[in-house]
């Protein structure tokens, strides 16, 4: 039964992380309908900002909560600010080229940005901090979930309540949807679509960017590469919900969290990927708009 | 005179302030991982200050040119009607016979030629260019033609390559017997994967087929008994030929031209495939499936051919990359192979024969020579691959599709065509 329940809270730690990245891409896509594969690479960036951040603030003597507060702001901001600059260079210019344009130019966006911090940095793996300390209270239970994990999915949490309720409450929210329903009516009803996009890719950087500093501080070592994975399995988990409906990225995560967590303890560790992607494969021939995903019949 | 200027004054200080403000920008963003390099083991940091001065001071020229080209570029756009220069040159090339008789017989001489001016270093370069060539037309009928986005191109390429290894490996096949064998596996799969995700659209194709790419090499990589594992395949026989024994340096002549005479036959069946019932069908199909359907074309029947033959492109030149190699892993048929090819095609201009052609010499020469720049060579590559798509969204040569021209009178028509040449 522990070893039920360990994996069990493994893979809903796992798939909390999905869901945070998958976020990212469920919304970009939902509004401009481009696979942002550049995503990943901001959740890799996050991490970094957030090891350099702690690593120079730990010399000015911070430490403990603060610490990663503080270096997790940081590197919230600067994933933001990542975000929000790519998709001026790299995005912006081809709103309105045919639809595989932007797919290779964010391909490309990423293997810049791979080897942008592979050569300003390192291509070893670099030990991440720990930023918080077991706490006490879960003592009883720390063979089951680590606090680090307990960690990762109150804050999935709290983020996927705050940005739904932002989305259906904001102004900027309903313009979001609006956005995403019909852009050029959106615009002829003096919505600024250039503003929700950016803010749109604003939010999805900062919430790749808290998933990346959360399980860096789980695992404990990043490098250049973590983002490349990580962004393939959150755009799984985001067609499997459904993409562009945000409890779908939800929903999907979770469950590819789960399915890796006990297709390794029960099966094999080697095939764990095997099932993520078979499971995808398996649900859109049964559901092709993915779980939560609405089929839209085309009108003629 | 002096009236003019003020205006251009004002425009030209706004500019420079705008590309200081960028180039401000651009110091915040890389501050942290330019600048700070962080050693955890030594728990020391470094800072490297000079960095920063470096990207205030190349951001800034770049953002000026950037904005420049921007401007020309939307001022391209509102006088769309009007040809380019390139547009006017590659009508007056088709137009006129004898240029494109000669052009063409000048490149076949040359490429003919390659192997004999050039080292066996270079020619084993431009064995890989030709070989992603045929990868690039294969995904064109895939992506280019028929419009499904296929991000797994590379299992089928994996198909090829391993059932020529385990081939020879096992059974001692030769290449030549392998080559038809390895490619109807290839097609085998594709219509296996075709069936289930037919139903899928944009998107959702994009993600299977990528998720069937993983759990291809995966289990390649996995399945010890089978394929060995990570470790590959090694010693695979080269292409006989016709059992004369042949030095290394031979062996990769001989090599260049099975690939040439390959791609020369690609060239041929995609261009004939384009034009014809089929072809058009897939074209009619990508840009609007119910009007296709109402027309009475099979979408099941026309998808799955597209997707077969699509693989077994990818499954002739998997059998190539094996015997080329004579070693193989799974290693090398990872996403960001797919992902490559993919952009063959998109940045060579989708659907064009000559853009797929100049696309995989671009995409695969160009990381070949920037080796000069040894680390930065990946780098350069993602921005390219960033620039083209930004001020080229079309590809580098845009698909000319087969126009008819209704025939007026003789007079009428020459008249017409002398306009277009003046134009």
């Amino acid at each position: 039964m522990d070893y039920f329940l360990e994996l069990f809270f493994g893979g809903l730690t796992r798939g909390s992380i999905y869901a945070l990245i998958a976020l990212g891409y469920t919304m970009v896509y939902g509004i401009i309908q481009l696979i942002n594969f550049a995503h990943g690479e901001i959740y890799m960036i996050g991490a970094f900002t957030a090891l350099i951040a702690a690593s120079a603030l730990s010399l000015l003597g911070l430490n403990g909560p603060a610490l990663l507060v503080l270096a997790g702001l940081i590197a919230v901001i600067y994933s933001a600010a990542y975000g929000y600059t790519i998709e001026k260079i790299a995005y912006k210019p081809l709103r309105t080229a045919q639809r595989l344009s932007p797919l290779i130019s964010a391909i490309g966006m990423s293997i810049f940005l791979q080897n942008y911090v592979l050569l300003a940095q390192t291509s070893d793996f670099l030990s991440f901090p720990t930023l918080v300390d077991e706490f006490a209270f879960m003592e009883p239970v720390s063979h089951i979930m680590r606090s680090s994990e307990l960690l990762i999915v109150l804050t999935t949490l709290v983020c996927t309540v705050l940005l739904t309720l932002f989305i259906k409450f904001s102004r900027m929210g309903k313009a979001m949807r609006a956005t995403a329903q019909d852009k050029t009516m959106a615009m002829l009803l003096g919505i600024n679509i250039n503003q929700v996009i950016s803010v749109t890719f604003i939010i999805g950087s900062s919430l790749a960017a808290v998933g990346g500093v959360l399980i860096s501080n789980h695992i404990g070592q990043i490098n250049f590469y973590i983002g490349f994975i990580a962004g393939i399995k959150a755009f799984t988990a985001a067609v499997l919900g459904g993409i562009g409906s945000i409890p779908g990225a939800v929903l999907g995560g979770l469950i590819l969290g789960w399915t890796e967590s006990f297709a390794t303890g029960y099966v094999s560790s080697d095939y764990e990927d095997v099932f993520a992607f078979g499971l995808l494969v398996f649900i859109l021939i049964f559901r092709p708009a993915g779980i939560l995903g609405r089929t839209s019949t085309d009108k003629v | 005179m002096n009236t003019q200027s003020i205006p251009f004054i004002r425009r030209a200080v706004s500019e420079i302030g705008r590309s200081l403000l960028v180039s401000c920008w651009f110091m915040f963003l890389t501050f942290p991982i330019m600048v700070i390099k962080v050693n955890p083991l030594e728990r020391t940091i470094d800072w490297q200050w000079m960095r920063l001065v470096w990207i205030g001071l190349a951001v800034f020229p770049l953002s000026l040119v950037w904005r420049w080209l921007m401007m020309r570029k939307e001022q391209g756009s509102a006088k769309d009607g009007e040809d380019s220069w390139q547009k006017r040159l590659g009508e007056r090339i088709r137009a006129d016979r004898k240029i494109s008789a000669a052009i063409l017989a000048l490149l076949a001489a040359f490429v003919v030629a390659f192997p004999f001016i050039f080292s066996s270093y270079q020619t084993q370069i431009m064995i890989s260019a030709l070989m992603y060539v045929m990868l690039g037309l294969g995904l064109n009928i895939v992506v280019g033609l028929a419009g499904l986005l296929d991000l797994g191109y590379v299992a089928f390429y994996a198909v090829g390559a391993y059932s020529y290894a385990l081939l020879n490996h096992h059974f001692g096949l030769g290449f030549w017997s392998a080559l038809p064998i390895g490619a109807g596996l290839a097609t085998i799969f594709g219509i296996l994967l075709g069936f289930p995700v037919l139903r899928l659209r944009g998107d959702y194709l994009a993600i299977v087929t990528l998720g069937f790419g993983e759990i291809i090499r995966l289990v390649l990589e996995n399945w010890n008994a089978f394929s060995q594992g990570p470790s590959g395949i090694a010693g695979i026989s080269r292409p006989g030929f016709f059992g004369i024994e042949l030095s290394l340096s031979q062996h990769t002549v001989f090599l260049y031209f099975i690939v040439l005479a390959l791609v020369a036959f690609t060239i041929l069946v995609v261009s004939r495939l384009r034009n014809s019932r089929i072809g058009r069908a897939w074209i009619a199909l990508r840009e609007d499936e119910i009007a296709c359907q109402a027309m009475g074309i099979d979408k099941t029947k026309t998808k799955l051919t597209a997707f077969a033959l699509g693989a077994t492109w990818a499954g002739f030149v998997g059998c190539i990359f094996a015997a080329k190699t004579t070693f193989i892993n799974p290693a090398s048929f990872t996403f960001m192979e797919s992902a490559i090819i993919l952009s063959i095609v998109v940045l060579g201009g989708m659907g064009s024969i000559i853009g797929v052609i100049v696309g995989a010499l671009v995409l695969i020469l160009l990381p070949e020579y920037l080796r000069a720049f040894s680390e930065y060579r990946m780098l350069v590559f993602g921005a390219s691959m960033v620039l083209i798509m930004v001020f080229r969204p079309q590809g580098i040569i845009t698909g000319v599709r087969r126009h008819y021209r209704f025939r007026q009178k003789e007079g009428t028509e020459e008249q017409g065509e002398r306009d277009a040449a003046s134009a």
